[in-house]
Formats: C-alpha cells, structure tokens, sequence
C-alpha cells in the first residue's frame, strides 16, 4: 500500500505529495501526520501539493483538517506548491481553507514557517539543545 | 412545353446574366469599394450556371429537395463572403432579389403572347428566388453572428491583461464587468502568470469595472481567494467612491482582503510588503559622485 513519506527538517515536517491522492490515502496521511506532530513536538508543517493535479471537496476538507489539529497541537500549517487548476477547483468548490496558510514553493514556505514561530522557536531551540 | 422557364434560362443564360448584371450595376447604392465589378460578375455568373444546372421541371415547386443542396452552398458561401466584406443585409438580400427581376424581364419578352402561362411562370420564379433569398438572409445573420462571436472572444482576452509590475508584483487591470465566464479568464490568467512568474503579489485593479454588484463582488473574492490558495497575496485596487458605497450598501465584506484606493497606493503597500524602498536620489548628491 501506498504510504506518504513525512519527513522531519528541525522544527518542521515535510510531506511531499508526489501523486494524486485516494480518499484512504489522504486519511492515512492525516493520521500519520498528526501522530508525527505529536511525537516530534514539531512546530510547523509544510505540506507540498505541487504534483497534485486533482483534487475534489473531500481532499480539500482533509487538508483544512489536517491545519485545524496541528493548530490545537501548537503547529502552523502551510500548503505550497498549488497548482492553478487546482486552487480554481476548490474556490469553485467553495472551500478556500480559512486557516491554511499557503505559499509559492517550499522555499517560500519555510520562510513563511520561520517567520511565523520565528522569536519562540529561538527559545524551543534553546530547549532542545538543553535537553 | 418548349417556352418553360427552364429551357428558357438555359437558352437565354447570358442575357440573364447580363440584365442581372446592368441592373446591379445601375443601383445606386452598389458598393465599389467593397467588390470589383469582375468579381460580381463572375459570382452572378457561376449562380446562374449553378442555378440553370440544377433547375428542371419536377424540383421547381419543390424548394426542399435535396437537388437545390449545392445552390444552397453557392448562396451560403457568397453571403457568408459578403458578410465577412461588410456588406449590409439589404444589399445581400437585393443581390438575390434583382436576378428575380431579371428574369422576370426575359419571361415577360418571350411569354408576350401567353399571359397565361407567363403568371404561372412568374409565380414559380418568384417562389423559388425568394426562399434563395431567405437562405440568403440566414446566412448572412449566422455569418455576423461568428463574426460577432470571435470579437467577443477577443476582447474578453485582451481586456485581461496581467503585467508584471515589478519582480515579484503583478497587476491585473480589469476593464470591463465581471462575469463568471470573464472571471474564469481572469483567474486563468493571473494563477498561471502566478506561477510562471515566482510572483508574490498579485494587485487587481478595478477603476476600469463600471459598476460592482453583490455577483461581480462574489467574483472578485473569488480571485483573491485563489490566488491566496496558491500562495500569494491580491490586493484590490481602483475602488471609486461609489464603488465603496455600494459594496457597504449591499453589505458585502471585504474586511479579509486588502483594498487601496489607486494602482499607485496597492504598488506602494506591495513595496513594504515585500520590503523594497524607493528612494528620490539627490541631484546634487549625485553631481558630486
């Protein structure tokens, strides 16, 4: 079975998602990915859709899902990469992912992560070096 | 019967075409300077040919057989061309209706001694080149109805522009009402300059939108939303008072989105936004370098 690797960088969880997703696939990755965040006490997460060329309303909730929990667990989520396409389908849709933050590419995006936790995670990495 | 239309068309082809041709010709308000006299010429002539090829006895009176299906295309084309030249409907419908009185003209020589048979004649004649005539008619309306439609097309692509402003800023000036077709164009556009550009910031400037409704309004956040989902910022810019006080009016809230009054106030806040300055250098300042 398929399964989205969740790679760790610091402070932040990468996913790359290199190809269309199923609904059982997407879920799984919701769980993993919440589970990471809890166990690695991550600070942000940078989801890459860039190869995603389709997505309908479930994928589009999944992803709005997935920034609501790691919000409760201290983590910001930002999506990069979205296809025109696809960012024209969900509007469409009626899903603009209030609470999602989003950016160009992942360079972007992980300044986009630095400068939202940027002065606490000065001090998180303070304590992590102390531990 | 040897003085039916048909053989008497066949016989007297060039004298039609000829009458056909002068009568045009004496007409006022033929265009020159649209079409050469030897390009009408040669049009009238293949219709006459067409027209005395087809015809017989049997498919006179019926103007749906399939016989007259290559006299429709020969008609179709000449209106469709006529169309495109810029001739108006009344000339295209006189065209087709002035090889009747031609006709007419050569029946009333050759029937003088049978009335009788010249009314019938007439009346076959006149039934006939009038549905030419409708199918003229028709033709001529579909053809500047696609005419009509591929300069819609066009302004629709031209009105959205989307410039780059400066590295990393886009402008998008829209002129024009927005519809949900228009706004599909327009989000099209900008989302794929978005990403071929590496753009942070996408300015949409409505000073060229006449008037802003609650639908043009829900297109407009429609767009910002998007652009926001692939991961820039849009500002809206160009409100006009009474832009603001109809979107207050109809209540629509614009409070999640930035909105400048001027192009020049949405570039200055995408300068602070991607923290570029511009400086006045000193004239003086510079002399001495």
């Amino acid at each position: 079975m398929d399964k989205i690797p969740i790679l760790r960088m610091g402070q932040f969880l990468l996913v790359t998602i290199q190809i269309d997703l199923y609904d059982r696939l997407a879920l799984n990755l919701e769980t993993d990915l919440v589970s990471m965040v809890h166990k690695t006490g991550a600070r942000g997460v940078l989801i890459d859709i860039s190869a995603v060329s389709i997505v309908d309303s479930f994928m589009g909730r999944i992803l709005g899902n997935i920034a609501s929990m790691t919000r409760i667990l201290d983590a910001e989520t930002v999506v990069v990469g979205m296809q025109p396409a696809v960012a024209i389908t969900l509007i469409e849709l009626g899903l603009s992912l209030t609470g999602v933050h989003t950016a160009l590419d992942v360079e972007r995006g992980m300044a986009l992560l630095e400068t939202k936790l940027g002065p606490m995670d000065l001090m998180a990495d303070e304590d992590d070096n102390s531990e | 019967m040897a003085t039916g239309i048909i053989q008497l068309l066949k016989r007297h082809k060039a004298q039609v075409l000829d009458t056909w041709i002068q009568k045009q010709l004496a007409n006022e308000e033929l265009r020159e300077d649209l079409m050469t006299n030897d390009d009408l010429r040669t049009q009238s002539e293949e219709l006459i040919d067409m027209l005395a090829k087809t015809l017989t006895e049997e498919n006179i009176n019926q103007i749906d057989s399939a016989d007259f299906d290559e006299v429709f295309e020969l008609l179709a084309t000449i209106s469709i061309s006529r169309a495109r030249q810029g001739f108006s409907p009344r000339e295209t419908g006189l065209y087709i209706f002035s090889l009747k009185e031609a006709i007419f003209e050569l029946l009333q020589k050759q029937l003088v001694d049978a009335p009788a048979t010249l009314y019938t004649e007439v009346l076959k004649v006149s039934r006939l080149l009038d549905s030419f005539g409708v199918v003229t008619l028709e033709t001529f309306i579909k053809g500047r109805e696609e005419v009509i439609y591929r300069q819609t097309e066009e302004i629709a692509d031209i009105s959205t522009p989307v410039i780059q402003v400066w590295d990393g800023i886009l402008a998008l000036p829209i002129i024009g009402t927005l519809d949900s077709a228009r706004t599909q164009v327009v989000m099209e556009s900008l989302l794929q300059r978005i990403v071929d550009t590496g753009s942070s910031i996408a300015i949409l400037d409505i000073s060229g939108v006449p008037a802003v409704d609650s639908l043009v309004a829900q297109h407009l956040i429609k767009t910002v939303s998007a652009t926001r989902l692939m991961g820039a910022d849009c500002i809206i810019s160009g409100i006009r008072p009474e832009i603001a006080q109809t979107v207050v009016h109809l209540g629509i809230d614009l409070s999640n989105i930035i909105t400048k009054a001027s192009l020049a106030s949405a570039l200055k806040h995408a300068f602070s936004m991607n923290k570029l300055v511009v400086k006045r250098i000193d004239v003086v300042e510079k002399k001495a370098f």
